[in-house]
């Protein structure tokens, strides 16, 4: 996974509270078989009508969302983040998030950092006043900046150094092979077997 | 120290445990279906990586399936491939498979239980968010998504952070005609579909012991909706009476061991949760959605309400977009709401008892002509032991369909689906925008209050048919 250190680009500001994975990728488009391709899949329902934020043309290229309470909530879908990843999201900013959708987003590189609800107002008037605003997300530092205004976003230590190291998950904890080879021996007979 | 039923399940699976890193906890059961396992074990074939216990894993093809014809192939394109990478994967990799077709295939939080494989005290997950069901059993049952699949598959163990403990005590008991789904819409109304968050769920108290293991299912099933990781139940004797016999439960000597540890696994009397919501079981009438979360539900006497009712701005925004999405008006009494399609089934509502209740409302009465009905077996067992006791008989003479063993109408990804802009009552957990099928309309409900819909054509339970038949 790619290394995430600082950020800048543009924003979409998303006034919607409650973002179910349902709303995020339809479950139709989960029976794809495959890891990429997702960004048509995006917010699809949405999409449809015209008037949705995402088919402004000021907003084409964002790769920063601002959200709205409760983003990710629902289906434990890891679609929801392939789609914006492979939308070009690189961040999700929200006032709170759902735990499984923070936890894939983490593994997988999208930051999801979380900021006070008066900041997300404050950057969604900035950023609807001007869709070209540069915002910049800096994960170490724990900081988004766009023109004066300067916020710090809650991001856990582990995460964070993660993301930054841009490590994968499973060679992590390979590297501990032998304790859940010791902790299998100890492991009570009668627990079952699916064979 | 004294400890909660949840934090000792955790602490017996931990492998590793080292100050400002997750634990790495076992996993004890791994259940893979097909929607979300394709791209894990692609991602392993990259990194030339086995499952390293295939014997701890299995696989269901539950999702996609069709509910009818199922002689025939899948007929959706998509669907069938991701079914076709699951046999491949699974035969490939050498993990267990339930195909179509299959006597033990169904919807995986329905085959876990009933072969004895979920067990009080493991840690059970599924890339699947209602693998808290299985929490029922006093495991330690959540959902992960596809990347923690393939990180299971690979090593069977996963890097947690603890989570916090919430208390739900339902003290008292169900009047007549309430049911356990609506003491899980109750509590989910109560605390929101955020008020879980970060929690596992432990429900207590009189109300909840008095369940039987179907309905404990029910319960834990939908914490997800509360935003809780999971929810679970200590074990008791009702745990061990359903367990004992089936296939994978401990036999012998090792039934004895096992229940003696089981009988461990209860919370410490002094030990403290996190946070603690009660509610009074007397109190509870049959309960039903109104809106696009599962946390807008109401009595069913009651009103649907007003965006004026919102504790604040952002609520309001969400009744108003919700009743507009629900096609509904604030004031209108929830049992003058009519519904084009009755759904019976899935993780929530598709056991053998869901059906018997059902089947006791349609017995003698015909669905109206206004409904169409359908009920799902949650697996081909439930189907065959439902057909033992006659209730396809009932079902059918009712008018009511009876498909073969999936998750069908509960999400649309199989033939199954809502019509755009119909209303439905389901059994099932979930009530998003689309869930059912583009534009559909879906009110939770339970067994009981489902089958009692079909029959008057709107929201109704079935005092309200004794009602107007006397
Ligand atoms: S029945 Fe519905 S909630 Fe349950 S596993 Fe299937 S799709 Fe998911």
């Amino acid at each position: 996974m790619e290394k995430f250190t600082v950020h800048t680009g543009h924003a979409l500001p998303l006034r919607r509270s409650n973002v179910d994975t349902d709303q995020i990728i339809p479950a139709e488009y989960l029976k794809r078989i495959s890891r990429h391709g997702f960004e048509d899949a995006l917010f699809a329902a949405w999409r449809k009508d015209p008037d949705f934020i995402l088919n402004n043309s000021d907003y084409a290229d964002v790769s920063i969302l601002i959200a709205g309470p409760d983003f990710g909530t629902g289906s434990s879908r890891e679609h929801a983040v392939w789609a914006l990843q492979d939308y070009g999201f690189k961040v999700v900013l929200s006032s709170r998030f759902a735990d499984i959708f923070r936890g894939n987003s983490g593994k997988i590189g999208l930051l999801t950092a979380v900021v006070d609800e008066a900041v997300i107002e404050q950057l969604w008037a900035i950023v609807e006043a001007d869709p070209q605003a540069e915002v910049t997300v800096d994960l170490p530092s724990r900081e988004v900046r766009v023109g004066d205004l300067v916020a710090s976003f809650d991001v856990d230590d582990y995460t964070a150094w993660r993301l930054i190291e841009g490590l994968d998950d499973i060679g992590l904890t390979l590297r501990h092979e032998e304790l859940i080879t010791e902790f299998e021996a100890n492991r009570p007979a009668w627990l079952p077997t699916t064979r | 120290m004294a400890k909660t039923l949840a934090e000792k399940v955790w602490d017996a699976h931990v492998v590793r445990r080292v100050e400002g890193e997750p634990d790495l906890l076992y996993i004890d059961l791994h259940l893979t279906h097909e929607v979300t396992s394709p791209q894990a074990f692609d991602g392993l074939r990259g990194a030339g990586r086995p499952v390293r216990r295939p014997d701890l894993t299995l696989s269901t093809e539950d999702h996609n399936v069709p509910t009818f014809d199922i002689d025939k192939p899948i007929a959706d394109p998509i669907s069938r491939a991701q079914v076709e990478a699951l046999r491949i994967n699974a035969d490939e990799f050498g993990v267990p498979i339930f195909s179509l077709g299959n006597i033990e295939q169904g919807i995986v939080h329905v085959v876990g239980p009933q072969l004895g494989l979920t067990q009080p005290g493991m840690t059970v997950v599924c890339g699947d968010s209602h693998t808290s069901t299985h929490g029922a059993f006093g495991a330690l049952a959540f959902g992960i998504g596809t990347s923690e699949v393939e990180h299971v598959l690979a090593t069977q163990t996963l890097p947690l952070k603890p989570f916090k403990t919430m208390a739900i005590e339902i003290e008292g008991t169900l009047p007549d005609g309430v049911t356990s789904k609506d003491i899980i819409l109750a509590v989910i109304a109560k605390i929101g579909t955020g008020g879980g968050q970060g929690y596992v769920l432990e429900y207590r108290g009189e109300a909840i012991r008095a369940l039987s293991m179907e309905a404990r299912m029910t319960v834990c099933n939908m914490s997800i909706e509360a935003g809780a990781r999971a929810g679970l139940i200590a074990p008791d004797q009702i745990t061990f009476d359903y367990l004992e016999g089936r296939e994978h439960a401990p036999k012998g000597a090792d039934w004895d061991a096992a229940v003696e540890y089981w009988k461990t696994l209860v919370t410490d009397d002094d030990a403290t949760f996190d946070a603690v919501v009660t509610l009074d079981a007397s109190t509870l009438s049959p309960f039903v959605t109104w809106g696009t979360n599962p946390g807008q539900g109401l009595p069913l006497s009651a009103s649907v309400p007003s965006p004026d009712d919102a504790r604040d701005e952002n609520e309001r925004v969400s009744i108003e977009r919700a009743l507009e999405y629900m096609g509904l008006t604030a004031g209108t009494p929830m049992k003058e709401i009519a519904v084009d399609t009755v759904f019976i089934g899935s993780c929530t509502n598709g056991r053998i008892e869901d059906l018997r209740e059902a089947a006791a409302v349609f017995d003698g009465r015909q669905v109206a002509e206004t409904v169409t009905a359908i009920v799902v077996p949650g697996s081909v067992r439930v189907r065959l032991q439902a057909e033992a006791e006659g209730l396809d008989k009932i079902f059918t003479a009712a008018g009511v369909e009876w498909r073969n063993a999936g998750c069908s109408m509960c999400l649309a990804m199989n033939a199954d689906k809502v019509a755009p802009g119909k209303r439905s009552a389901s059994t099932s957990n979930r009530n998003f925008e689309g869930r059912q099928g583009p534009g559909s309309r879906t009110h939770l409900v339970s067994p009981q209050v489902a089958a009692a819909t079909a029959v008057a054509g709107h929201l109704a339970s079935p005092a309200d048919l004794v009602a107007s038949n006397a």
